[in-house]
C-alpha cells in the first residue's frame, strides 16, 4: 500500500491545488507546440516534481506515467565505470547527476548526445521531442553546466530539458538564459490546509481545524512533510481527537539537545561532548548545513537579543567554510566554540569588540 | 536505451523544425556578419577577410548572448557556402569531449588534412572558399590548460592550411601562448538602442505587439544579453497568446519570466531592515529586532525567490537610495559583497539572506 503522499499526488495539471495561474501557463505552453527548456525552482516540498510530472502528462498523455527504472553504465575518459540510475518512460528520461559527483559532466555529455541522436520510436507520440529531466540541478558542476550550454541550443529540435532545483544561484548565467524560469513558491497556510482536507476526504475523514493548523505550522511550507505527518497522526489516533504530538524526527531532537548543551555549560569538556554528538549526526548522513541551522535556531531561542545576530553571523560564516573545506566537523566545532565564547563573554560582560575579526 | 532507435553513429542530426515552432534565438540568428548588431568594429574587420584570402587565428571574447557564436558561424558560412561547410569547418563546444587526447587526435587530424577542392555551389552563389579550414573552439574557456597547451603546436604546425577561432567569455582563461597567437575581438554587451531595435524587428516579424515599457523592461532585465531578451520575449508572447482571450504582454510578465523579485517584496524587506521607504512618509520606517528580520527572511525564502536575485535588487535599492548616508551605504556594500562571494561558494541561501538582513539592519540602526 502506498503512502498518502503518493496515492493522492495529483496526476494532471487540473488536479493541482494551488498556484492555479502557474498551472494554466504550463497547460498553455504544453499545447503551444513550442515548448521551451524550463527551469523549475523553489523550496523543498513545494511541489516542483509533481508539477513537472503533470506537465509531462499534459505533453504526452498517459504514456508518460509508465515508468521504469534502469541502471546505466557510463565510462569516464580514464575508463572508470559509473553507475547511474535513470527513471524513464517512452517520452522522457530523468536523471540526478549529483549521484556521480564530479563525473556528472560525463553523464550529461553521453546521455544528451545519445538522446539527441535518436528519434522518437513511437510515431504516434504527441511531440517530436523527448524530455530530459535533470534533478538537483544546483549541484551540477561547472563543467557539467558548460557541457549543457551549446547542447541546449543545438539539439532543440528533438530534445527539451527540464531542470529542477531549490535555488538558481549556483547555475551559470548561460544556462538560465536558455530556460524559461518557473518559480514554484511554497504553498501558504490556507493552501496547505486545503490539500490536507482534500486528502482527508479521500480517505474518508474530516481533518479538524486545530490539527490542520498544527501540521502546517510544523511543516513550514513543505507539502510533502505535511501529508506525511497527517498520515502518521491518523495512525496514532483514528479519530484525531486525543491530544496529539507531532513527532519530531530523531535527528532534530538530537540537534536541539546539542543546542541546550551549549547553553548549559561552556567548557573544553563540554566541547568534547558536543563533538561526539556532532559526529553521531554526521555519521547518520544528516546534511551538515541542516545540523548547523537546526542547532543555531535552538540556541538563538535561548539567548539575549544582543547575541542573536552575532550567533547567526558566525553560523553563516562557518557554513560557507564547511562547503569549501574538507572536514565538516572542524567547522561545526569551530562554530560551537565561537558561540560558547560569545555567550560566556556576554555573561561576564566583557567587551568583545577586540575579538571580532 | 532499447526503445530509442539508434540512427547509427552519425553526428547528431539537425532536423528541420517547423519554423513556427523554432526558438526565436535560432530563427533570428544572424545569417551573415552584416546581420550582427552592435559589434561594428569586429564586423568591419571581418568583412575585409571576405575579400582577401587571408585570415588570422582569432579569439572572440565577451559576455554571453552578444553574438560571438553567431558571428563566427556566419563568417564561416559566407566564406565556404553550404556545400563546403562540412569539409572545411569543425565546430567543437563544451558539450564535446575536448580533453587532451581529443586535441591530439580529432583536432590534429582535422587540422593536418589538406583542404578539399571546392565543391560546386549548389545554390548558384559564388563563395570565396579560401584554401584553408577553420576550427571553431566554442566555449574554449572550459578547456583544460593541458588541452590548450596541446593546441599550441597544432596551431603553429598547420597554420598554412588551418585557422583557429577560439570563443570564450573570459579571455583570461585562455593561456597566454594561445591568446598571443590570435587577433582578439571583444564583443560588448549590447547597448539599449541596438537591443531595442533588434527586439522590435523580431516582434514585428512575429506579429507580436509590444509596448515601449515592455521593451525597456526586457532591456533592464537582460543586461546586454540579447539571447536572454529574445528568450524572454518569446516566452512572454507564448504565454500571452495562449491565454483565452489573448492578452497584451505586460512589463510584470517579463519580470516574472526573468525571475525578478517584485518591487513590493523588496521594498517590504528593505523597510523591515530599516531602510526608509523612498516614497511615503518617513514615519513608516519600522524599528525591528531579530525576530522580525528573521520572520521576513523566512517568508521570502518560502516564496522561492533566488538569493542572488534578492541580493542584487536590495543592493541597487540601498546604493541608489536618496537619504542614506555614504557611510551607511559603504557598510552595506561590504555586506553585499561578502554575501555574493559566499553564495558563489555555494552557501546556504537562507543563512546568507538572514546575514545580509541582520547586518544591513545593524548598519542602519541609529
Ligand atoms: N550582436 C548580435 N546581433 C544579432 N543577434 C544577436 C547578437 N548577439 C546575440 N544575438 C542573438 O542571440 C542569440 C545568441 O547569440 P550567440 O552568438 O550564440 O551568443 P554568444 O555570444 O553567447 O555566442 C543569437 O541566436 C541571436 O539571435
Ligand atoms: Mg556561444
Amino acid at each position: 500500500m502506498s503512502l498518502w503522499v503518493d496515492k493522492h499526488r495529483p496526476r494532471v495539471l487540473d488536479d493541482l491545488h494551488y498556484h492555479a495561474g502557474l498551472s494554466a501557463r504550463l497547460r498553455a505552453l504544453a499545447a503551444s507546440g513550442d515548448f521551451p527548456h524550463m527551469l523549475f525552482y523553489g523550496p523543498s516540498g513545494a511541489g516542483k516534481k509533481t508539477r513537472i510530472a503533470c506537465t509531462l502528462r499534459e505533453l504526452f498523455g498517459k504514456g508518460a506515467e509508465k515508468l521504469k527504472i534502469d541502471q546505466r553504465v557510463f565510462m569516464t575518459p580514464a575508463r572508470r565505470k559509473l553507475d547511474v540510475n535513470v527513471v524513464q518512460s517512452n517520452y522522457h528520461i530523468e536523471i540526478t547527476p549529483s549521484e556521480v559527483g564530479n563525473y556528472d559532466r560525463v553523464v550529461i555529455q553521453e546521455l544528451l548526445k545519445e538522446i539527441a541522436q535518436t528519434q522518437q520510436v513511437d510515431l504516434s507520440a504527441k511531440q517530436r521531442f523527448k524530455v530530459v529531466i535533470i534533478n538537483e540541478a544546483d549541484s551540477l558542476s561547472r563543467d557539467a553546466q558548460a557541457a549543457l550550454r551549446r547542447t541546449m541550443e543545438k539539439y532543440m529540435s528533438n530534445m527539451r530539458i527540464i531542470l529542477c532545483t531549490n535555488s538558481t544561484s549556483k547555475l551559470i548565467a548561460p544556462i538560465k538564459s536558455r530556460c524559461l524560469l518557473v518559480r514554484v513558491a511554497a504553498p501558504t497556510t490556507e493552501e496547505m490546509i486545503d490539500v490536507l482536507r482534500h486528502v482527508g476526504r479521500k480517505e474518508g475523514f474530516d481533518v479538524p481545524d486545530k490539527i490542520a493548523h498544527e501540521i502546517t505550522e510544523d511543516a513550514n511550507g513543505n507539502m510533502r512533510k505535511a501529508v506525511l505527518v497527517l498520515e502518521a497522526l491518523k495512525m496514532q489516533s483514528t479519530d484525531l481527537d486525543k491530544p496529539l504530538t507531532i513527532a519530531k524526527p530523531d535527528w532534530e531532537t538530537y540537534c536541539h539537545k546539542v543546542g541546550d548543551m551549549i547553553i548549559q555549560e561552556q567548557s573544553p569538556a563540554r566541547v568534547m561532548e558536543v563533538r561526539a554528538k556532532l559526529y553521531e549526526l554526521l555519521s547518520h548522513c544528516i546534511p551538515p548545513t541542516i545540523v548547523l541551522k537546526t542547532i543555531a535556531e535552538r540556541v538563538v531561542q535561548q539567548v539575549d537579543e544582543s547575541l542573536k545576530a552575532e550567533i547567526m553571523h558566525w553560523a553563516a560564516i562557518y557554513e560557507v567554510r564547511m562547503r569549501i573545506g574538507n572536514k565538516k566537523i572542524y567547522h561545526l566545532e569551530a562554530w560551537v566554540v565561537k558561540v560558547m565564547s560569545l555567550y560566556k563573554h556576554l555573561f561576564y560582560d566583557i567587551n568583545m569588540t577586540d575579538f571580532d575579526d | 536505451m532499447s526503445f530509442f532507435k539508434q540512427q547509427g553513429a552519425k553526428a547528431p542530426q539537425k532536423q528541420a523544425v517547423d519554423p513556427q515552432h523554432q526558438p526565436w534565438v535560432e530563427k533570428y540568428r544572424p545569417k551573415t556578419i552584416d546581420d550582427v548588431s552592435a559589434q561594428e568594429h569586429t564586423v568591419a574587420v571581418l568583412r575585409k577577410t571576405l575579400t582577401s584570402s587571408n585570415l588570422p587565428h582569432m579569439l572572440f571574447y565577451g559576455p554571453p548572448g552578444t553574438g560571438k557564436t553567431s558571428t563566427i558561424l556566419a563568417l564561416a558560412r559566407q566564406l565556404f557556402g553550404p556545400d563546403n561547410f562540412r569539409s572545411r569547418v569543425l565546430e567543437l563546444n563544451a558539450s564535446d569531449e575536448r580533453g587532451i587526447s581529443i586535441v591530439r587526435e580529432k583536432i590534429k587530424n582535422f587540422a593536418r588534412q589538406t583542404p578539399r577542392a571546392q565543391a560546386v555551389a549548389s545554390d548558384g552563389n559564388a563563395y570565396p572558399c579560401p584554401p584553408y579550414k577553420i576550427i571553431i573552439l566554442d566555449e574554449a574557456d572550459s578547456m583544460t590548460q593541458d588541452a590548450q597547451a596541446a593546441l599550441r603546436r597544432i596551431m603553429e604546425t598547420y597554420a598554412r592550411i588551418t585557422r583557429f577561432c577560439l570563443v570564450c567569455n573570459y579571455v583570461t582563461r585562455i593561456i597566454e601562448p594561445l591568446a598571443s597567437r590570435c587577433s582578439k575581438f571583444r564583443f560588448k554587451p549590447l547597448d539599449s538602442s541596438s537591443t531595442s531595435s533588434r527586439l522590435a524587428y523580431i516582434a514585428t516579424s512575429e506579429n507580436v505587439s509590444v509596448t515601449d515599457d515592455v521593451i525597456s523592461t526586457l532591456i533592464s532585465t537582460s543586461h546586454g544579453d540579447l539571447r536572454r531578451s529574445i528568450t524572454y520575449l518569446q516566452s512572454a508572447s507564448r504565454l500571452s497568446a495562449s491565454t483565452d482571450p489573448p492578452t497584451q504582454i505586460t512589463p510584470s510578465d517579463i519580470q516574472e519570466i526573468a525571475g525578478v523579485v517584485p518591487d513590493t517584496v523588496i521594498n517590504d524587506l528593505a523597510a523591515t531592515l530599516g531602510v526608509e521607504p523612498i516614497s511615503g512618509d518617513a514615519t513608516s520606517r519600522r524599528a525591528n529586532g531579530f525576530d522580525e528580520v528573521r520572520k521576513k527572511v523566512k517568508g521570502i525564502i518560502r516564496e522561492g525567490y533566488s538569493a542572488s536575485q534578492i541580493l542584487s535588487q536590495l543592493h541597487d535599492l540601498v546604493i541608489e537610495h536618496p537619504t542614506l548616508t555614504a557611510r551607511q551605504k559603504s557598510r552595506c556594500a561590504l555586506v553585499f559583497a561578502e554575501a555574493d562571494k559566499a553564495l558563489c561558494d555555494g552557501a546556504d541561501e537562507e543563512l546568507q539572506i538572514l546575514e545580509v538582513g541582520l547586518r544591513v539592519h545593524k548598519a542602519l540602526s541609529p
